[in-house]
């Protein structure tokens, strides 16, 4: 493991912290090295537990296709997550995507991560995987971390996309909202580091690298880029939390600084989500760390309809992994074929994007969307009638009507 | 019920008695909605711009173009939608060239997909080390071939219910085609293994496993011997299978290999190997279970796949006699269709094939039998009296349309 790159940090971090000394009180330099004891060792025991790849990265640059058939590790999860992935299989054999699936299930009701590693190393294997929100029981021991949020730190996947647009047929408060939301997801307040120093007094770290800021900076502003976008806005607290935050946003900054033709801008936590729900048409691109992640992605999803029609993407180095936007599980309506497949349907478009089946994805893509916006058959959380299987066999119907090579029905 | 109405939703309807048919009554199960829809919706299902899929056709040398009629006549009886695009390369009769080769590498890059005899390489050195055999492959970069040997239920031989699968590293090794003369009467011949293909080999062979649902994975070498060479291979396999952690990993030596496959192959699940163990280890397995007529084979690089005979020969000695077994080229077809996500035919060809086989009564020759390829009585090579022809047509008498 990279040692060396936390030595690097550390450096990089005194530098930041006598910066801020310059400035201040002698109060706070023996704060900030106080703050720097404590992130220097929480990142030790972070970067100590974090099974990071070991000596098996060469495995990515082997090509993944057989024939032109890719494999795809398929999680399930629990609640709606098994029947919505069942749909995607049902459309994905109808359309003759090339793509296998290697199911993995995991148990969220064992205490042990031999399922979750399991899982983890089947995407090791295949690089891509979709899936269902694996559920978190708070009941557990506090020792039992979220296995969705172990997946994504042990495969680096830092980056998490989603893209929230309008979609004409669905009724909503607010129209032509298009907006790209880039979190950070392997860090920040995700650390899984909380610890009780005195008897009724708990610590959660939060934690913010300068690498992993300036690695979402330089994701976002380089798929703005990509995807023709002219703004960037950087999602922070940075005026309670100075130096955390702060380095957040001069890493957004400094890596602004490389592409002139974007516009950069920032904005704090609190008062993104008021502007997001009275004027959203302002956002273009939005990038943040993992918790202002979490709740700006569920506003946004709320703006456009709702979990059920935004998918959303996790991107590392070597894998991705593709599950709905804003992950909810849907216990309370699963097995009832009302779950909307949209946004599970939509994921597994970006999966075979990412796969470069552009074809397949957008003639899956666009059948979703005509089933939403022209044929308007709606699920009950849009205001609908609709089952689940009715809108996939829609989906499926629309794909046979454009001609394309399809299995039987 | 209307013809019209019937004819549209001839689909459906054929998913449906199958499935009552047969052991897919589980999947048509888990889709009931979807037979339902297409029966009740309300004007049927929208007819389709275009439904066939284009493959590349190779006939090859010997027997192959025979077998290729057998595919073609089955598939038009089965009214299978594939188109197929062939291409006679050969090199025995004057028919190859890199303009065919071209020609053919072109069609594949559209079609991704092929079904191909052997094309007979001479003996003889003309001045060329490589053959159009290893042309195509390389061009192609076929570098995983992969032979599921498992016994046909009604054929018995002296090891039954056999299911093995031999993948076999096919761009490197031994057929580099490097070869020198260093000093008068001293040859040096290349065998070369890198770090790189081994690894791909290795995980190709892993990903079968999973994918199949096997168990072990065992790693065929001469590392005694050939120490760097091999022990990379070998290497690479140990490396590779730390990712499996769900499939065992075991490694032998292909003399002992060889010893064990006829002694007990049952002990074998996926075997993973280089070049030409894999060459010399596929015909032995074939032959374990009744021989070249009924193992099929296939060949996958990244992005094309071609399928073919298991073990891969000419068999020149049967051309025009309507004696060679068009099993294994049939099954192949039927593997291909599974590639092509086509699944319901898949079913329907292996199905017709290994009916005629288990029922027993047309067998060409090399099963004991007495018919022609064309009528599937047990054509010569499974001991019968049947040529080619009465068998094809007694596989298409059982298609199950």
């Amino acid at each position: 493991m990279n040692s060396k790159g936390i030595v690097v940090f550390r450096k990089k971090r005194t530098t930041n912290a006598f910066r801020c000394i310059s400035k201040s009180t002698v109060c706070s330099i023996l704060a900030s090295y106080a703050l720097d004891l404590l992130f220097s060792t929480s990142i030790y025991l972070y970067l100590c537990f974090n099974p990071l790849q070991f000596n098996l990265q060469y495995l990515h640059q082997i090509t993944i296709t057989y024939g032109g058939r890719h494999t795809v590790t398929l999680i399930p999860g629990d609640g709606i997550g098994p029947e919505l992935l069942n749909h995607v299989r049902e459309v994905f054999r109808f359309s003759c995507v090339p793509v296998d699936f290697e199911v993995v299930h995991v148990n969220s009701a064992l205490e042990s991560e031999d399922d979750i590693n399991n899982a983890i190393t089947a995407i090791r294997r295949n690089g891509v995987a979709l899936k269902g929100n694996i559920e978190t029981k708070h009941t557990m021991p506090p020792s039992v971390k979220s296995r969705n949020n172990l997946l994504r730190t042990s495969l680096d996947l830092f980056a998490n996309v989603m893209h929230c647009q309008s979609l004409p047929g669905v009724q909503t408060r607010h129209k032509n909202i298009d907006i790209m939301i880039i979190r950070e997801n392997t860090e920040g307040e995700y650390s899984s580091l909380e610890h009780e120093s005195v008897s009724g007094v708990v610590e959660s770290l939060k934690i913010i690298t300068r690498n992993n800021s300036l690695r979402i900076a330089e994701y976002a502003f380089n798929l703005a880029k990509e995807q023709g976008r002219r703004r960037v806005t950087a999602v922070h607290k940075a005026n309670i939390m100075k130096l955390g935050d702060g380095l957040f946003l001069q890493c957004c900054r400094e890596v602004a600084s490389g592409y002139p033709d974007i516009t950069f801008d920032s904005m704090i936590v609190d008062n993104t989500t008021m502007q997001l729900v009275s004027r959203p048409e302002q956002f273009d691109v939005m990038v943040m760390p993992n918790l202002y992640g979490n709740v700006v992605s569920n506003v946004c999803a709320g703006l456009v309809g709702g979990p059920g029609l935004v998918p959303g993407a996790n991107y590392g180095r070597d894998y991705a992994v593709f599950e709905t936007a804003t992950r909810n599980t849907g216990k309370s309506i699963a097995e009832r074929n009302i779950a909307n497949p949209t946004a599970m349907l939509l994921a597994s478009c970006m999966m075979l994007d990412h796969l470069k089946l552009n074809d397949y994805a957008s003639l899956i893509r666009n059948a979703v969307l005509t089933t939403m916006n022209e044929n308007r058959l709606h699920t009950p959380d849009i205001g609908g009638q609709g089952t689940t299987s009715e809108v996939v066999q829609s989906v499926m119907k629309i794909i046979q009507s454009k001609g394309q090579l399809t299995a039987e029905l | 019920m209307p013809m019209t109405m019937a004819a549209a939703l001839r689909g459906s309807l054929v998913t449906l008695v199958k499935g009552l048919g047969g052991p897919r009554w589980q999947q048509l199960a888990s889709r009931q909605f979807s037979v339902s829809a297409g029966l009740c919706g309300p004007d049927g299902p929208p007819t389709r711009a275009d439904a066939t899929f284009n493959v590349t056709m190779i006939p090859g040398d010997g027997v192959g173009p025979e077998l290729m009629t057998a595919v073609k006549d089955v598939f038009k009886a089965g009214d299978v939608p594939v188109e197929f695009e062939e291409f006679h390369l050969s090199e025995v009769q004057n028919m190859a060239s890199e303009d065919k080769l071209e020609q053919v590498l072109t069609s594949m890059k559209n079609n991704k997909v092929a079904m191909k005899g052997k094309i007979h390489t001479p003996m003889e050195f003309k001045g060329e080390l490589a053959s159009y055999e290893m042309k195509l492959r390389r061009k192609l970069d076929l570098f995983a071939n992969v032979v599921h040997v498992n016994s046909l239920p009604g054929y018995s031989t002296r090891h039954n219910n056999l299911d093995l699968v031999i993948i076999r590293e096919q761009t490197e090794g031994e057929y580099s085609a490097l070869e020198h003369e260093s000093v008068t009467g001293v040859i040096e011949c290349l065998k070369i293994i890198t770090r790189k293909k081994s690894r791909r080999i290795a995980k190709f062979a892993f990903d079968y496993a999973t994918k199949k649902g096997r168990n072990k994975v065992t790693a065929v070498h001469k590392a005694n011997i050939m120490k760097l060479g091999d022990g990379l291979f070998l290497q690479s396999c140990a490396e590779v299978a730390e990712l499996y952690p769900k499939i065992k990993y075991d490694s032998i030596i292909i003399d002992n290999c060889c010893m064990q496959l006829v002694q007990n192959p049952y002990q074998f699940d996926v075997l993973v190997m280089p070049n030409l163990y894999g060459n010399i280890i596929d015909n032995l397995a074939a032959g374990l279970v009744g021989g070249a007529g009924v193992v099929p084979g296939e060949s996958y690089s990244a992005e094309y796949a071609v399928f073919e005979t298991g073990a891969r020969h000419p068999f020149a000695q049967a051309v025009g006699r309507n004696i060679a077994n068009p099993t294994a080229m049939l099954l192949s077809a039927a593997n291909m269709l599974r590639h092509l996500n086509l699944e319901f035919h898949s079913h329907m060809v292996s199905d017709a094939v290994k009916r005629v086989i288990k029922q027993g009564k047309v067998r060409t020759r090399d099963l004991r039998g007495y018919s022609t390829t064309g009528d599937f009585v047990r054509t010569g090579d499974l001991g019968g009296y049947a040529t080619s022809d009465e068998f094809t047509r007694a596989v298409i008498a059982n298609l199950d349309v």
